[in-house]
């Protein structure tokens, strides 16, 4: 089985809410100084997705990441956890993506890699929470898609994914190769082994220009966007928390309940 | 791209029925049709669905588009699209918006690159502009720590809108309104997924997402115990127990109670947070709640620049409390 993880660099979405500042742009957000950036953590799931597919029944994993500057000991992470190959599209061309143009600039890198059976995208990313990407790549690239995954199974060229649903879940089989976006019913990725981390570090990526793709600067990037980010801002919260206190804890927990019913909250 | 006109909601079906997204996009489509001046169309996919146009038109569609199909029994990628593709070239809508459900957020993006278009996704809001007249998608990005407000130029624009962001009208039976529809003409051997099996979630009580009031425990509760206490207090409140990712990822709770980022989105009228900071991971998704408490032994915690009401103090002396005066007042 060959599998495609396609993965991102983002910044920690588990730094404190108190270091997320946006650039005075108010098109950009700042990355926290001191925080270092992470594999995203719905990519991860991908990964873990994709290994667990390897374990079961063997393949080749080949980890794709779309960006400028990513840190080499970040996005080898998936090597770290027991991918086989990472290909890295780098270039400043590639900044201020949307949907649009990170799916296409990736569709073409699989085109390039030619075989695949399965590619496997997170649900959605934790910086933009776009949610698209996925089915976007399935789209450019004729593909069936199944969205959502929280577990894969592979045997005999037919794949049964669990797709979450709004009611609980649904088996969907599907024939390949095709793509698979995975949601955090995948299970906790694995943790990368001393054994993985020593072989990741002596991989060197692939690494891809736009030219070496075979996409135009009309496509990728700013240029080949299809939405237009008006605004982004922090939302102002109230901060007007009224903090009910009593002579003892327990007598402020009973105030909270004769306050919450005074207010008609209850 | 100057035909394009009006407003489409795509009506999801539940157990037979308009699903209560649908009557809410209705609802929220009606304000958009008439700030642009136009219609609102509605438009029905499924197997035996066409008895529900009439249900689409008292909740404000002016014209209903049917595609009745039993190979549109289930949602499935393949068979959705071309469908929604055929109806979009049809009606030709300036916007088209559809639920943040399982089904929304699979066909949106995917028929937005088909039909070269963008999509927006769990729009909280979206607005007509008074000037340029194109629709403007404000959603959650980062995990909810910010929120970012979106257009695009081409047409259809698409969003999907969470559960709950917009309200339905009352429903006017006497309404009247044009029914089309529309072959789906599908190729079964284009179909290349399958649907096997559907297996519901186990809910003991009120399902999460459902529930009028939430209380959630995060990792101050401390152990799978714990959380039997908040299940009390959220029996009394006829409510439902949440947890932030630590009680899931320990095992202390199932996974289905996770509330955030990469769990639920609930948006009840009661949240009461006890023992968890408010990581902007976790309030993306409950931030929407009517009314927050939090109960949290640190004073310095995010929560309580989220809360309405909040206690400082160590939850286990506050939680039996609360739910005793709590049983004590609404036995009155």
């Amino acid at each position: 089985m060959n599998m495609i993880v396609c993965i991102k660099q983002v910044i920690d979405p588990e730094a404190p809410p108190a270091s997320f500042k946006i650039d005075p742009s108010g098109n950009k957000v700042v990355p926290p100084a001191g925080v270092s950036p992470v594999v995203d953590p719905y990519a991860e799931y991908a990964v873990e997705a994709a290994l667990k597919v390897k374990d079961a029944s063997g393949g080749k994993i080949t980890a794709i990441s779309l960006g400028s500057n990513q840190f080499r000991d970040i996005v080898k992470k998936p090597l770290a956890m027991g991918a086989d190959e990472l290909i890295l599209l780098e270039d400043e061309a590639f900044d201020e993506s949307d949907s649009w143009s990170t799916a296409y600039a990736l569709a073409m890198a699989i085109k390039k890699i030619g075989e695949y059976d399965i590619i496997f995208c997170g649900r959605e990313a934790s910086d933009w929470n776009a949610g698209q990407v996925g089915s976007g790549i399935a789209e450019i690239l004729g593909l069936p898609s199944v969205t959502l995954a929280g577990k894969v199974d592979a045997a005999d060229g037919k794949v049964k994914v669990q797709r979450k649903t709004d009611e609980g879940y649904e088996v969907v089989e599907v024939s390949l190769p095709c793509l698979i976006t995975a949601s955090n019913e995948i299970g906790e990725p694995r943790y990368p082994t001393i054994k993985g981390i020593m072989g990741a570090k002596k991989k060197e990526p692939v690494v891809w220009k736009p030219a070496d793709i075979g996409v135009e600067a009309a496509q990728i990037g700013a240029s080949g966007r299809h939405t237009m980010l008006l605004k982004l801002f922090q939302p102002v919260r109230e901060g007007k928390c009224e903090v009910i206190e009593g002579d003892s804890l327990e007598e402020a927990a009973a105030n909270l309940a004769v306050k919450l019913r005074e207010a008609k909250v209850l | 791209m100057a035909d394009n006109k009006g407003v489409l909601v795509l009506c999801e079906t539940k157990e037979g029925k308009l699903a209560s997204i649908s009557a809410e996009l209705l609802g929220g489509g009606s304000k958009l049709a008439k700030d642009l001046g136009q219609e609102l169309s509605a438009v029905l996919v499924g197997s035996g669905v066409g008895d529900l146009a009439q249900e689409a038109i008292a909740y404000g569609a002016d014209k209903v588009y049917v595609v009745d199909d039993p190979l549109l029994k289930d949602y499935q990628t393949d068979s959705y699209v071309p469908v929604m593709e055929k109806v979009a070239k049809q009606a030709m809508p300036q916007v088209l918006i559809m639920g943040q459900t399982s089904t929304g957020r699979d066909l949106a993006p995917r028929l937005a690159f088909r039909l070269n278009t963008a999509a927006a996704l769990g729009c909280l809001e979206v607005a007509i502009d008074p000037q340029s007249k194109k629709l403007l998608q404000t959603k959650p990005v980062y995990g909810g720590n910010a929120q970012a407000v979106f257009t695009s130029e081409s047409f259809p624009q698409i969003a999907t809108i969470r559960p709950k962001a917009m309200a339905p009208l009352e429903p006017d039976q006497s309404r009247k309104g044009e029914v089309i529809n529309v072959d789906a003409a599908l190729d079964p051997s284009a179909i290349r997924t399958k649907v096997l099996e559907k297996v519901p979630e186990e809910v003991e009580g009120i399902k999460l997402e459902d529930a009028e009031v939430v209380v959630s425990g995060g990792r101050g509760i401390g152990n799978a115990e714990g959380f039997t206490q908040l299940e009390e207090l959220a029996k009394i409140l006829k409510g439902a127990v949440g947890a932030t990712r630590p009680p899931v990822d320990n095992g202390w709770v199932p996974t289905g109670a996770q509330v955030g980022l990469t769990g639920k989105i609930v948006t009840p009228e009661l949240y009461i947070a006890v023992a968890l900071s408010g990581s902007s991971q976790h309030m993306s998704g409950c931030s929407s709640s009517k009314t927050i408490v939090a109960i949290n032994k640190d004073p310095e915690a995010n929560i309580f620049r989220e809360a309405r009401f909040g206690v400082v103090g160590d939850w286990k002396k506050i939680v039996p409390a609360f739910t005793e005066k709590l049983k004590e007042l609404l036995a009155k």
